[in-house]
Parts: C-alpha cells; sequence; structure tokens
C-alpha cells in the first residue's frame, strides 16, 4: 500500500510538473525535499527526547498505568482486540494530548502505542486492527480546541478569533466517529 | 481556556516529577533513560519521515492539486462550495504545513471573518494529516501492508469537510 501511494505521489508529480514546463521546479525541490524532510526529523527530536524522559518516570512510577485504567473501560470497548494496559495508557495520552492541542506531545505518546500494539502483533509486517482503530481515532483529529488555527486568525485580524471551536468541534467529532463507525463495520464483516 | 492550558503542561511536568519522587525512583536516571530511548526513536523515524517529505512536497509543488480541481469546478459551483477552500481540503490529508499555508492565504485575502475564512479555518481544525501520520506511526515499526487502514482514514476526513460545510453555513450564514 505505501509502495503505492509513495509511487503516486512522487511520478504524478514529476510527470504533471514536465507536462507543465516546470521542471526546474521539480529539479529544486528534490535537492531541497531531503534537508526538509532531516529538519522535520529534527523538529520532532527535542519533544521525543523530553516527553520520552518524563513518560519513562509516570512509566515507572505506575502513574501511566493508573490513568489507564481511569480511561480503560471507555478505550477498551473501542479496541476490544487490545490486551497490554501500557498499550491502553499511551493511548489515552496520545488522545488527550491531541484534545487539548499539544500535537507535538501527542506524537511520542501515540509512537509508544504503536510499539506497544506491535509486541501483541501476530505479523511483525501487517497492520493490527488495533492500530488501525487507533490511526483512524489519531488522523480523523479530536482536537477540542484548534489552538493553530486560532493563533492565525488571531494574526490576521478576526474580530473574534475563537468563533471557529464549536464549528471546528462538531466536524471533528463527526469525521472521527464515521471513521470509527467504518473501522467497526469492517472489523464485523471480517469475523 | 487559554490559561487553562498554558498552565497545563507545567502541572503534568510537576505531577509527573512529584509522584515518581514518591513512589521512590531515581527520577533523573529515568529520565535520562528514557530520553536516550527518545533519541534513539527520532533517529529510527528519519528514513520515513524522509521519504514521506519528498514524496509530498514533489506532489504539492507539482500543483497537480489545481489540475484537479479544473475538473471538480463546475461539480463545486453547484453545491456553492467556494472555490478558493477546495486546494486546501485536498491538501489537508498529506501535509499540515501546506494546508496551513493555504489558509494563512486565504485569511490573508477574504479576512478571517468571511464566510470562505470561517470554512477553511474550521476544515484546517477538524482533520489531521492522515497520510503523513499513517506513514509515520507504521515506518517506525515497519509495518509495510497497512490494509484499509488509508481507506477509512480518508473517508473520514471527507466526512469532515462535507460537515464542515454544512455546519459553517448552518451556524455563520
Amino acid at each position: 500500500m505505501i509502495n503505492v501511494i509513495w509511487f503516486l505521489l512522487v511520478s504524478i508529480g514529476i510527470i504533471y510538473s514536465v507536462c507543465t514546463g516546470r521542471v526546474d521546479t521539480i529539479n529544486n525541490e528534490i535537492v531541497i525535499s531531503a534537508k526538509s524532510g532531516i529538519n522535520l526529523v529534527l523538529e520532532l527530536l527535542p519533544m521525543l527526547v523530553l516527553w520520552m524522559g518524563l513518560m519513562k518516570i509516570a512509566e515507572k512510577s505506575r502513574l501511566l498505568e493508573k490513568f489507564s485504567s481511569l480511561i480503560y473501560p471507555i478505550l477498551s470497548k473501542l479496541f476490544p482486540s487490545l490486551k497490554s494496559k501500557k498499550a491502553i495508557g499511551y493511548i489515552a495520552s496520545n488522545v488527550a494530548a491531541n484534545m487539548i492541542g499539544l500535537g507535538s506531545a501527542a506524537t511520542p505518546f501515540g509512537l509508544k502505542a504503536m510499539e506497544e500494539m506491535q509486541k501483541e502483533n501476530s505479523d511483525k509486517t501487517k497492520a493490527s486492527e488495533a492500530m488501525i482503530t487507533f490511526l483512524v481515532l489519531n488522523t480523523s483529529g479530536v482536537t477540542l480546541i484548534p489552538t493553530t488555527v486560532i493563533a492565525l486568525r488571531l494574526a490576521k485580524g478576526s474580530v473574534n478569533p475563537s468563533s471557529i471551536i464549536l464549528s471546528s468541534l462538531i466536524a471533528t467529532f463527526i469525521s472521527s466517529f464515521v471513521g470509527l463507525l467504518i473501522d467497526y463495520i469492517i472489523r464485523r464483516s471480517k469475523r | 481556556m487559554n490559561l487553562i492550558s498554558t498552565l497545563l503542561i507545567p502541572l503534568i511536568v510537576l505531577i509527573i516529577l512529584s509522584y515518581g519522587l514518591k513512589k521512590k525512583i531515581n527520577i533523573y536516571d529515568v529520565f535520562l533513560d528514557g530520553a536516550k530511548d527518545g533519541i534513539v526513536m527520532t533517529f529510527k523515524l528519519a528514513p520515513a519521515v524522509v521519504a514521506m517529505v519528498f514524496a509530498i512536497n514533489i506532489f504539492i509543488r507539482s500543483e497537480f492539486i489545481y489540475f484537479i480541481l479544473g475538473f471538480l469546478k463546475d461539480f463545486l459551483n453547484i453545491l456553492s462550495v467556494p472555490l478558493e477552500v477546495v486546494p486546501m481540503a485536498l491538501v489537508r490529508p498529506i501535509s499540515g504545513t501546506a494546508a496551513l499555508a493555504i489558509l494563512n492565504e486565504i485569511l490573508t485575502v477574504y479576512g478571517p471573518d468571511s464566510y470562505t475564512g470561517l470554512l477553511a479555518s474550521t476544515m484546517q481544525g477538524c482533520t489531521d494529516t492522515t497520510i503523513y501520520v499513517l506513514a509515520l506511526y507504521f515506518g517506525s515499526i515497519n509495518i509495510t501492508k497497512t490494509r484499509y487502514a488509508l481507506g477509512v482514514g480518508l473517508c473520514a476526513d471527507l466526512a469532515g469537510i462535507i460537515a464542515s460545510i454544512l455546519i459553517v453555513r448552518f451556524l455563520f450564514l
């Protein structure tokens, strides 16, 4: 799957710019893109180092476990196949961080959650059901306060920058609900 | 609301540290241990991130999306969807920064409180960069068979976009 997407993005991009006579732009982009990629990695680095350190403390002190048992009753319904409490804890932390708009802190939790889910996965190259449910939940963006957008609206002189909170919230909710519903239907139909 | 979110991180840090100390954990050593994992993980991620940014940037810079827009034009006019937001909606699942750049442009040109501005702001806030997140998260644990993950993710994005159009029209018009 990733093979196909990757190939399509690159080949459509190159062929279309050759056809429209903008080979130069794409030529430049190929050179620059690796640098942009590494820059993104470097942007991730500080948050990953800091939060992995803090979360290790939370893990060792069993604070993470406490937090996950709090939220376990809800999440275990979404992830019926998942046995690891640690994974649930990381999923809960990821969702919580996303909700309050801490996207950069959410990433380390999400990656840890994937790592924990991989331990239970029977085929290590194939996505498990729990992983897919988690990613659907994650990518449909459960954000309570879209801080970046509000900041940008403020900068552009909006009279009420946070007026979009309600509309975003409803849209986010619908998006997550539809995603989880389709995911649920697929899981059911496979049985 | 703003105060809560600024207070939250310091508070979480404080809770984690004091709880660790209470449970008699060598918090400093454990922190260093975890931080080391963070470095290892970042470098494990690097290949997947570079690969994806490479493909995404080439795709976006080719402006192929505006080519697709040409076909959708008539259809969207019937639904009275402002055409300006469509490139943003199409880019959103691939790249957060690219979508933010388009949002920035829309807000500058049409104003943040216009119908177009409100719709674009809502769309940006309602989903995440599905393709990038999938590549990052699956890449981090070397999963290549992603099964139905992308399909469901994109359906959720589409639902979010349609919902944004309906809700903004209902709330603000």
